[in-house]
This record gives structure tokens, C-alpha cells and sequence, in this order.
């Protein structure tokens, strides 16, 4: 599916202007916190680039994020972006199917060995020899660990990719592991998100055709361009947090007023994503703005975090019967350890001299 | 490990454990200086020393103005800690929720921006206090390590609480992880601390109470 | 048997009880009480802080009555006061403490710090760590019946005397009567005036009363080396002899420690509560007072003050009392600052003036009571404690200062209406 013409050409070809084109870099620029100096380098560099072959491994998943990644109500440009990259591979995509499917991705390794960027998308369960999930007879751990070595970077895309996401939360039945758990020499961008923001993978793409290499990661390993900040720093309800003003059921005044949700549960103040700025479904709102607390979907054991409505400040496991369990356990060594004190006393009393005035004539016995 | 498991640790098992520390050492200590018991006093008393005991309770919170000249500034600073401590803990939305979330009851939070200056102003006690000790020879004297680990462990809740309202240099999962932490090495610490006179002071203020209102004198 | 470090711990751990425990829980290391503390204040020695006092005791309880203390003593990491560390600090209990309870007053979290300096002197003493001059005047009063070796013989003399003086008769051993007066050995030996005065002030109010020549020492100094069996020992002689001569009401003289240990350590001592009331000479006197039987004529023309003895005032609960009498005579009479609960004490209190070793420090820490002096410019000072008036003078004495020292009963009775 590769072919030579640039990203220009493609673009060109598809009735998109150059001035659109532009647009599309200077926001993505932006939101990659680059000086706009930059837009028109990108966009230069962009055009200029070549299709960039890209393999997509489908793992352990639900297909949520190829959903999210190719399904927009109008053609947008980073679904032209997707689609200008050269998509090389990806089993739900591709028109064949069998052994010719296989072949176009052994082909594909082939031909772009050491160039291409390899995408995944799910899980890999290891438990029972990772039979939870195979491909063509093969398990997601042999296909990865067959394709990986070849490939110029790994983006892992969505939570389950980049952290195990659902199929590891607990009890974690396939034992499934982030992509990273098993690939450890090769740079790895995750993308997490159930599912991920389209334009941040095309921005993370953009960056790497324009500057040719990964972005700036955190210690999950995220681009810190977009997951630098927590949805709680970009919030627009952020003042009312401030301000102490707080909806305390889905449907009371504070609710309709549009206050904080973080005693509905938000986990905004621990999630760092995009969906505060970019937002979604083409920048028209995010959860929060449609009334729900952040799930803190991009973030690791997000299924695992206790109640997505049990607010940050409270417990996620059971705090006050293990109280009760204290008292009454305090309660009753305190007795045994107050009863202990008496007895010490008394037997002291019982054998305790009393002082005559006798001892106060003699020396102190040392 | 990552600062998102410690997190989920600190906001779980790690707090269910503090709790359980903090209650059975609570309890402990309570019962076993409790059922030292006293002995009956059989002089004839001028006043009720129940009364006079809930009265002390009650009374020894006020400042006492004979030391005023001589320790204005700890007695200031160890005002504006305690009642900063106490409100902050109870009268911030979302600790209000958290107890809330454990025992079924809420009341009424104040203000983000009232409780951030309550904290700044506890924060500043507690400096004041620490530069107390430091600095009079009664009070350098009489301390020990408990005395300044004590401290640390108050300031600790108080100084990650403030940074968490304030997350543009910190990130909030680390600072709540570090909260929650600290809180539960307070709680922890409670018991076996001098930190256990939040509750044993109406004890004895109720002893002293008692025994001097049974002589006719008010304490 | 003798005395001995085990001894000591166990008279400890016997008096240790709920509120000590709850005492050494609280204590925050806030320092408060040194600046309560007159030993603190005129020295700037930290070493004085009252809290700090205690430390033998706070090992003791925490090595015996808390959890955590038993399982380290356990492993040897609770360790018991030494022998060493008693006589460091013997000094700190008996020379730097007057049992005066200011410290008590001021705790914020509500100490009764005194309370426990009473109860640490009963190990102190049981590990034979008290002071020579108390052992010696505590040796006396069981013996001889008194501290000061005053034996019934010159009870007797003196009797002859003030009869003489006042032309009065002076009852002893009397049975049935109203009152009987105890005395304070100090009062018989050095201030003389007072049987008279007291016998005045009883002919005009028209009440019985009487001395006893088996209890006619109200000092305890059983009670200043801190043991309570020798306390209640002589306690006892005076409860015996009250119900033997069946008074209704037993009267504590002008001291201040008397009071407290009859007052409202004796029934505790006993073991019993009395069948008899107690009653300081000055609540005596202002109940007659009251009732109109007590009448005066003549004004000083003097300035006074009154000194508040400390076991009277903010340990006995007697306050009102001598605020009324000396109304009575003294119109031109001022408080002290810190007067009342709060007063001072002349520095001689809980057994430091038996104590020859003390007197040094005593000395010194007088600067504070002049301190009190100075501003407000009396010539008199009025109290009701013959320990108090021994060591107000002698203050007043080294610092030059003339200022009468007087007793608030031998005051009444100079102006007693004819």
C-alpha cells in the first residue's frame, strides 16, 4: 500500500488546501507547546515527507481505539493525516484476510525493517502460555515479539497497550502486561486513554515525521506535551474547586450550576490528559462538560482506583469497619494491658515495706 | 511501583492500616492509664469536683493572661495551630467528604481560599513554635527527638495539603500520595506520641479540675 | 529494714495512678510551667522546670504502665531510674520545689504537676534520698511530737504564759467543747503572741474551745518528706485526740501546710473520713466574723498587703477569708500583683525551710516576692503562715527591705473591741 508520493501530494490530490493544511500544523504546534515559528516548519516538513509505513498489532482489545482513531462524524484532517501515513497492517482494516493478510505484514516488516512505526492496540495475557489470544495460531506475545525487534519506535496505543489497561485489572484472568513490560529495547511512546485523543496520536506521529524523533516523556512513558498536565489544571469548573463549590449529587443546584465534580468523584486532579483542551467528538466538549467526573481513564489501574464516583480525599477500601475492628481490638488488649497495671500495683503494695521512722535514721542500702 | 500504585496503596490498605494503629493504640493507652484508677478521696469536699473537673475542661482552653507577658508568642503561635489544625481538618470540602465517605455524616466546608490561609497561617506556627523550642533554653531543654519528630510529622499533612491546592509545580498524584502518607504516619505516630494529649488533655484537665474544685478552688 | 533503690520504685509504682498517667500522656514539652516556676525565674536554670522534676517518675510509669514500655523493659530498653540519677535528682524534688502548685495552675493541657512532686517524694524518701534536715525534723515528730522537738512540758509553759499576758484562761484538754486549737511548733516557740491572741478572740465570740496536750503539733512533716505512713502516723495522734474529747470542729493554725495535710489529706491518710470538720483559724475566724461575734475597733494607719500562703490559697481553697478580716482593720490595704490563686511563694513551703541544704537557693529565689514588694510600696505584709512569716523575714531581712511581717490573727486580736 506504500507508495512515493509526499504528504502534500496526498493532501493535494485529496482537495485539501494548502491554508487548511496549515491551520492543521499551527494547532497541532500549539498544542505541542511549540513556538508558532514551528507551525511552518512542521507544515513544511510535513509535505515534504515521505508516507511513513506504519504496522498496527491488534491485540487484547476491544477495538475502542481504532473506533476513536477512524470514526469521526466529518472528514477531518487527522483522519487524512491517518490516512496519508502508510498503514501498512492492521488486521481490522486491511481488505484481505489469512494467510494474505499474514503476508502483507511479513512483508511489510521486510520491506521497512528498522523504519517502520509499529503501533499496538491491547493487551498481551502471558498466563497459561498466553493462549487468551492468538492470531493466526500465534500467540500476542510471539507476534510482538517477532514484529518489535524490526520496528523503528512503538507507540502503544490506549490504556491496555500502555498499562494492561482493562484486561489486567483485577483479578487479572489472562494475566495481561503492558507492552512495555515485554519490549525494553526499543523506544516506546504510550498513548494511554480507553480511548486515546485522536489528535494526540497524530500529533505524536506529526512530531515524529517532522522532527524525526519521540517527544518529551513522562515517567509513564507519555508525551508530556499532552499528558503534562492533569484535566483538573485545564478544567473550565476549576474555579469553582477554588472557590470550595461542589455538585454533591448528579442532579442537585450545585450540579445544574455546573460546579466542581470532585466529590462526585472526578479524578481529574490525578489524570493527566488532553480532553480538557482538545476535547472531543471535534472539539465539541468533554466528560466533565457533559456532567460526569473524569474516569482517569489515561492513567494506570484506572479500573482498579476504587469507585469512579468515591471522591480522591475518600477511602477506596473500607476504612470504618477496620476502625470498629481497632476499637474493639484496641478495647480489649487495653483491658488485659489495664488489668496487667493493676496487678502490678497491687502485688507492689502487698510487698512494699512500709517506711518506719527507723529507715529514716539509717544509711540507704545501694 | 509507580507514584499512581503508591497512590492507590496510600488511599487503601495503606490508610486501613494507619487506622487500625492509630485505633487500637488509641485505645491502649486510653484504657490502661484509665484503669489505673484513683483512689476515692475521703476528705470532705467544699464544691462538686465533677463539675469543677468540666469546668477546667473547658476553661484551661482559654488563654492564660499571667503567662501572656512572659510567653506571648508560643501561646499565640500554639492558638493559631490548634484551631488551624482543627479547621482545616474538619471544615475543608474534601476531608468532609472523606468523612463523609467512611461514616455517613457531612457538614457544611468552608471556602477553599479561607482554608488555604488558615493553612499558610498553621504552616507559620508551626515555624514560630519550632524557632521556640529552638531558641528558649526551657523549651531546647526539655526536648527530645519525639519533640522535633512530632513536629515534622504535624507540619508534613499541612505543607503537602497547601501544595496540592497549588499543583502548577507538583504533580497532584504525587502531592496527594504524599499527603495521604503523611497523614498516615501521623496517625500512626499518634499513639505511642506525645501527640496522644489531643486526647488525654481533658482527662487531665478534668483530674486537675476535679481534685481543685473539691477544695473550693477554681483552676 | 533500711531504705533502698527497689524500695523507691515500688512507692512509686504504688502512688502512681489514673491522673499521673494521664499527667505524663499530655505533657507536650511547651515549657510553660518553668515561667509559673520561682525557682526558674529568679535562676534562668532550665534544669528548674517542673516537669523536668519529675523525670524519675515518667521512667517509672512508662516502664511499668504502658504497653510499649513493658515490652521494651522486656528487652532491656526500658531502663529503670538509677540510684545515680535519685540523688541528681533529690535535689531538684526537695530544694527547688516548694509544693507551692503555681506550675499546676498554668499547664495548658491541664497538669496537676504538683500533685506529682508530692507523690515522687514518696519514692524519693523510700530510697532514702531526702534531705538530712527533714528526715531529721520528721525523726522528731514521731518521737518527740514535734519538728522542732516541743514537747508537751513547754506546751504547758507557754499556756502559763499567755494566761498570764492575757489574764484568760487557757483550756487544755478539755472535753465537749466547740473547738480544739491545734498549733504549729513555730507558733509556740517563736511567735508566742498567737495562743493569746486566739484566746481573745475566742472569749469575745463566746466559744468553747481547747488545746490537747497529746495533739497540739498541726505540722506534718511526714507528709514535707513525702511519706505517707509516717503522715498518717501523726494524723492520726490528732484524730485520736479530737474524737477523744469529742470537738465538733478541729482548727489548723497560721500555717499552711498543716492545713492541707489535715485538711484534705488526713481522711485519705486515715483511711476514713473524719467525725469532726477541720477548719483554718481564718475560716474560723471569718464565720465569726459573719455571725457578728467577732468586733474590732481601730484602723491601721499603715499600708499592707496580705501574702497568700500557697496551701492555703490555691491548694486550700482559702481566699475570701482573710481578704474579709483584714478589711476589718486595714483600710489601707493593696493586693500584691499575681495576689491570690496566683500569689508567689515566700519560697520556704513544702518541707524547704527544714532543709539547711536549701537555704542558699531559698535566698535567692526571694528576688521574685521583692520583686512584688517594690511595686507596691508597703510597710506591712499580713499573712496567716508561721512558715510563711519565718520566711519572710529572713527574705526581707538579707534584702535590707523594712517591712513588717504580722499575723493576720494576732492583727484581729489587737483590735478586738473592748
Amino acid at each position: 500500500m506504500s507508495d512515493d508520493k509526499t504528504l502534500a501530494e496526498t493532501l493535494a490530490q485529496r482537495g485539501i488546501s494548502r491554508r487548511s493544511f496549515l491551520k492543521f500544523c499551527a494547532s497541532i504546534a500549539s498544542l505541542m507547546a511549540m513556538p508558532p515559528a514551528m507551525a511552518v516548519e512542521m507544515a513544511e516538513k510535513l509535505a515534504a515527507a515521505r508516507r511513513q509505513s506504519v504496522v498496527y498489532l491488534s491485540f487484547q482489545e476491544c477495538t475502542g481505539c481504532l473506533e476513536s482513531l477512524t470514526r469521526s462524524h466529518s472528514p477531518k484532517l487527522e483522519d487524512l493525516i491517518f490516512d496519508a501515513i502508510s498503514l501498512d497492517y492492521q488486521e481490522t482494516l486491511v481488505a484481505c484476510a489469512g494467510h494474505f493478510a499474514e503476508h502483507i505484514l511479513k512483508e511489510a516488516i521486510e520491506k521497512n525493517d528498522g523504519k517502520f512505526i509499529l503501533m499496538v492496540d491491547g493487551s498481551i495475557p502471558l498466563k497459561d502460555g498466553g493462549i487468551y489470544s492468538t492470531i493466526a495460531g500465534r500467540t500476542n506475545l510471539d507476534i510482538l515479539e517477532w514484529v518489535a525487534p524490526h520496528a523503528a519506535a512503538v507507540i502503544a496505543v490506549g490504556s491496555c497497550a500502555a498499562f494492561g489497561g482493562i484486561p489486567k485489572a483485577n483479578p487479572n484472568p489472562t494475566g495481561a502486561v503492558a507492552v512495555s513490560d515485554i519490549i525494553k529495547d526499543k523506544p516506546i511512546i504510550n498513548v494511554p486513554g480507553c480511548p486515546p485523543i485522536p489528535v494526540v496520536i497524530t500529533g505524536v506521529i506529526a512530531h515524529y515525521l517532522t522532527m524525526g524523533t519521540i517527544p518529551d516523556l513522562d515517567e509513564l512513558g507519555r508525551p508530556k506535551v499532552f499528558f503534562g498536565d492533569s484535566i483538573h489544571d485545564r478544567c473550565y469548573r476549576r474555579p469553582f474547586y477554588d472557590q470550595g463549590k461542589f455538585a454533591k449529587s448528579f442532579d442537585d443546584e450545585g450540579a445544574r450550576n455546573g460546579w466542581c465534580l470532585f466529590e462526585l468523584g472526578c479524578k481529574g486532579p490525578t489524570t493527566h490528559n488532553a480532553c480538557a483542551t482538545t476535547k472531543w467528538n471535534g472539539g465539541v466538549s468533554f466528560p466533565i462538560e457533559s456532567g460526569h467526573g473524569c474516569l482517569g481513564c489515561s492513567e494506570p489501574d484506572f479500573w482498579d482506583a476504587g469507585s469512579f464516583y468515591t471522591a480522591l480525599s475518600a477511602p477506596t477500601k473500607d476504612v470504618a469497619n477496620w476502625a470498629a475492628i481497632g476499637v474493639a481490638a484496641g478495647a480489649a488488649i487495653g483491658v488485659a494491658a489495664g488489668i496487667a497495671n493493676r496487678s502490678t500495683k497491687t502485688e507492689t503494695k502487698r510487698t512494699r515495706k512500709p517506711l518506719t521512722v527507723d529507715d529514716l535514721k539509717g544509711k540507704p542500702k545501694s | 511501583m509507580n507514584i499512581f500504585d503508591i497512590l492507590q496503596w496510600a488511599r487503601g490498605t495503606g490508610l486501613q492500616i494507619a487506622v487500625v494503629i492509630f485505633s487500637v493504640g488509641v485505645l491502649i493507652r486510653l484504657l490502661e492509664m484509665w484503669m489505673l484508677n484513683r483512689k476515692p478521696d475521703l476528705a470532705e469536699p467544699r464544691a462538686s469536683g465533677t463539675l469543677g473537673g468540666w469546668r477546667t475542661v473547658f476553661t484551661r482552653s482559654a488563654p492564660s493572661m499571667v503567662l501572656m507577658k512572659k510567653a506571648g508568642l508560643l501561646l499565640v503561635s500554639g492558638y493559631i495551630f490548634h484551631l488551624g489544625f482543627f479547621i482545616v481538618l474538619f471544615f475543608f470540602a474534601p476531608h468532609i467528604r472523606l468523612f463523609h465517605n467512611m461514616f455517613g455524616v457531612s457538614w457544611p466546608a468552608l471556602p477553599n481560599g479561607i482554608i488555604e490561609i488558615i493553612t499558610i497561617l498553621s504552616i507559620g506556627a508551626l515555624f514560630a513554635l519550632l524557632a521556640h523550642r529552638i531558641m528558649n533554653p526551657v523549651q531546647r531543654f526539655l526536648s527530645t527527638f519525639q519533640d522535633y519528630f512530632v513536629w515534622l510529622a504535624s507540619l508534613l499533612p499541612l505543607l503537602t495539603g497547601y501544595l496540592l491546592l497549588h499543583t502548577s509545580d507538583f504533580s497532584y498524584s504525587q502531592m496527594l500520595t504524599a499527603h495521604l502518607l503523611s497523614v498516615e504516619l501521623l496517625l500512626v505516630i499518634f499513639p505511642f506520641t506525645k501527640l496522644m494529649h489531643a486526647f488525654t488533655t481533658f482527662f487531665s484537665r478534668w483530674y486537675t479540675g476535679a481534685m481543685a474544685a473539691r477544695k473550693g478552688v477554681t483552676v | 529494714m533500711s531504705t533502698s533503690l527497689q524500695q523507691g520504685l515500688a512507692a512509686m509504682i504504688d502512688k502512681i495512678d489514673a491522673p499521673i498517667a494521664s499527667f505524663f500522656n499530655s505533657c507536650v514539652h511547651c515549657g510553660m510551667c518553668a515561667d509559673a516556676c520561682l525557682f526558674y525565674t529568679e535562676t534562668g536554670d532550665p534544669k528548674y522546670t517542673p516537669i523536668h522534676k519529675l523525670e524519675p517518675l515518667r521512667k517509672v510509669w512508662y516502664r511499668e504502665f504502658t504497653l510499649e514500655g513493658r515490652l521494651l523493659k522486656m528487652f532491656g530498653l526500658a531502663k529503670a531510674p538509677t540510684d545515680a540519677e535519685l540523688v541528681e535528682w533529690e535535689t531538684l524534688i526537695y530544694d527547688s520545689c516548694t509544693l507551692c502548685g503555681r506550675c499546676s495552675m498554668v499547664c495548658p493541657v491541664g497538669n496537676d504537676i504538683v500533685y506529682m512532686v508530692r507523690k515522687v517524694r514518696e519514692g524519693m524518701v523510700a530510697s532514702g534520698h531526702a534531705p538530712a534536715g527533714l528526715k531529721e525534723a520528721t525523726v522528731r515528730s514521731i518521737e518527740i511530737g514535734s519538728p522542732m522537738g516541743v514537747t508537751a512540758d513547754t506546751l504547758r509553759a507557754q499556756i502559763k504564759h499567755a494566761a498570764k499576758d492575757t489574764g484568760l484562761d487557757i483550756p487544755l484538754d478539755k472535753a465537749g467543747v466547740d473547738y480544739l486549737l491545734l498549733m504549729s511548733s513555730a507558733e509556740i516557740m517563736q511567735f508566742p503572741e498567737f495562743m493569746g491572741a486566739a484566746a481573745q478572740i475566742f472569749h469575745q465570740a463566746g466559744v468553747s474551745w481547747t488545746l490537747s496536750s497529746t495533739a497540739y503539733e498541726a505540722t506534718n512533716s511526714g507528709m514535707q518528706i513525702g511519706s505517707s505512713e509516717l503522715a498518717a502516723v501523726l494524723v492520726k495522734r490528732i484524730v485520736d485526740a479530737a474524737e477523744k474529747l469529742k470537738v465538733k470542729t478541729v482548727i489548723s493554725p497560721e500555717c499552711g501546710h498543716a492545713y492541707t495535710a489535715l485538711r484534705w489529706e488526713g481522711p485519705n491518710l486515715v483511711g476514713r473520713p473524719f467525725t469532726f470538720k477541720v477548719k483554718h483559724i481564718l475560716e474560723v475566724l471569718d464565720e465569726l466574723r459573719a455571725e457578728g461575734k467577732l468586733r474590732t475597733e481601730g484602723l491601721e494607719t499603715e499600708r499592707m498587703t496580705f501574702h497568700d500562703p500557697c496551701q492555703l490559697v490555691r491548694r486550700g481553697g482559702v481566699h475570701d477569708q482573710p481578704r474579709n478580716l483584714l478589711r476589718m482593720v486595714a483600710p489601707d490595704y493593696v493586693e500584691m500583683e499575681d495576689a491570690g490563686n496566683m500569689n508567689w511563694c515566700c519560697g520556704g513551703g513544702g518541707g524547704v525551710s527544714a532543709n539547711e541544704r536549701a537555704e542558699p537557693l531559698r535566698i535567692k529565689v526571694f528576688s521574685r516576692k521583692k520583686k512584688q514588694l517594690d511595686k507596691i510600696g508597703v510597710s506591712a505584709m499580713v499573712t496567716a503562715c508561721s512558715n510563711c512569716r519565718n520566711m519572710l523575714e529572713e527574705g526581707l531581712e538579707h534584702n535590707h527591705m523594712d517591712i513588717k511581717v504580722l499575723s493576720l490573727t494576732e492583727l484581729i486580736a489587737e483590735h478586738l473591741a473592748k
